[in-house]
Order: structure tokens, then sequence, then C-alpha cells
């Protein structure tokens, strides 16, 4: 086997990385598994940044970190949940940067496209129209269990309009209070309610379509 | 009395802080009739525990397909 039939696997940032890291523990970080992480943050950093270049420097920022002090991870697993770890603080870092330069009126604006989806669940009396009216979902572990259930989950939070999205993951997967989501966007309370209700009912309309009512590939 | 519309606005926002003594008294009388905005609030709760569980398997610390 040649050297340059591996290089394709891994792209430059990993490899440079590799180089600084193979001099202390070249045993566990072995480039295919940096290879893999690294996909693996860049996939979760830009679903919640919306922006593959900020995306990309948090993962940067994540792993320079983690491979700086390798020797203190007893093994690749450890590793991992570190640098996922700094990875969510430098997503944050994203957030705050990505919130100077957009004005409070961006996260707030109506989207049409939601909000019409929204209205269209319910009748003149504001109660559900019959045919839209929320059906169980069945037994939750069941369906986190269900691989393909994933795949939609992804699709569904990719379809939110960006700005909506931020404020969502930044309450749900980053687990900031409102107060903390509304100081680092200046927005108010009122406003971040109404953001994260129009993210939810339609994530919620999403996963209804495209896993619980419709056919599930199994 | 509560429309399903607002009822829908409490139930998120039950998400993020804690309902007025007059709110959950609306809407634990609405949700009692309603089964359709029950199902919207398990739903609620169902989206909470996805987030959490996308990101335990992002950071691969649930990685096992059982």
């Amino acid at each position: 086997m040649t050297g340059s039939a591996l290089a394709p696997c891994y792209d430059r940032h990993t490899a440079n990385l590799v180089g600084a890291a193979a001099l202390s523990r070249s045993e566990f970080i072995d480039p295919a598994f940096l290879a893999s992480l690294r996909r693996e943050m860049v996939a979760f950093a830009r679903m919640q940044l919306r922006d593959a270049a900020l995306a990309e420097d948090a993962v940067q920022e994540a792993l320079a970190a983690a491979l700086d002090g390798v020797e203190r991870f007893s093994g690749a697993s450890a590793m991992k949940t570190w640098v996922f770890g700094i990875l969510r603080n430098k997503i944050v870092d994203g957030i705050r940067q990505q919130a100077r330069s957009t004005p409070a009126s961006a996260f707030v604006a109506a989207d049409e496209g939601l909000d019409q989806a929204f209205e269209s669940l319910f009748k003149e009396n504001a109660h559900w129209h019959p045919a839209a009216r929320p059906s169980a979902w069945g037994d939750p572990e069941e369906t986190l269990r269900e691989k393909g259930f994933w795949a939609v989950f992804e699709t569904c939070l990719e379809h939110l309009p960006a700005n909506t999205a931020r404020v969502f993951m930044m309450r749900e997967v980053m687990e900031l209070d409102t107060a903390e989501i509304c100081a680092e966007l200046e927005i108010s309370a009122g406003n971040c309610h109404v953001i994260l209700h129009r993210a939810r009912a339609a994530l919620r309309g999403c996963l209804e379509q495209g896993w619980f009512a419709g056919d599930r590939p199994c | 009395m509560l429309s399903c519309k607002d009822a829908t606005r409490l139930m998120s926002e039950a998400q993020d802080r804690k309902l007025g003594v007059g709110e959950r008294v609306q809407l634990e009388m609405h949700l009692a009739i309603c089964k359709g905005c029950r199902n919207f609030s398990e739903q609620m709760e169902f989206l909470r525990q996805a987030c959490r569980a996308w990101l335990e398997r992002s950071r691969g610390l649930s990685d096992s397909d059982s």
C-alpha cells in the first residue's frame, strides 16, 4: 500500500492536527478516528451555527484544544466527550458573534411559510381542524432507538429557518435559559417565546409528516 | 375558554418558564377535554427529549444501535 492511497481519507486540517499530535500520543490519535470525529463535529456545529465557516472555526479550535492536552485522555471515547463539551462552548461563542452582526428584528421577523402552515392547522374558532388534530406518537423511547427517525429529525432541523433554528438550538441543545438567550440576542422575552413556539410547532409538524404519519422506511 | 391555538402557546412557554397559576388552571381545564392538545403537550416533551438524545448521539455517548 502506498502513502498516497491514504491521503484522500482525511483533509488538510486533520492532517495538520495529526502532525501536531503525533509527537505525543500517536497510538490512540489515529488519523481515521480524527477524520471521522471531525466530520461529526462539523455536522453538529453546522446544524446549530448555520454557517459553514464559523462551524469550521469552532471545530478547529475545539480539536486543537483537545490535542493540546491529548495525554490526559484515557482513550478515544473520553476524548470525544471532552471535545464535544469544548465544541459546545465554541458554538455558543459563534452564535454570540453572529448575533452581534444580526439585527434583533431578523430573529423576530415572522416567517410566512411557517406561520401560514401553523395557522392552517386551526379552524376559524382557533381549535384544531379535525384532520390536523395532533395524534399520539407512541412510545418515545422506542422512536428514539430507531435509526431512521434520526435522519428525519435532522432533516426537519435543517428545514427550520436559520435564525429560528439558532434560537431553538440555544434553548434545547445548548440548554441556555430564555433569559440568557434574550440577553445574547438582545430580544425581549416575549419575542423569544414566540420564536421558540414557532420552532417547536414547525418541528412537530415536520416530524408528524415525515415520520409519525408517513410510510416509514424499515 | 382557551382556544387550542392559545393552548399551544402556553404549552410551548411551559417548556421555558413557570406558568402563572391562572395560566396553569386554564391550560389544565383545556387539556382535560382536548385530546389533540394532550397529544401536543406530550409532543413538546418528546421534542425536548429528542434534542437531548440528539446531543448525546452526536457526542457518541450512546452509539449502540440496539
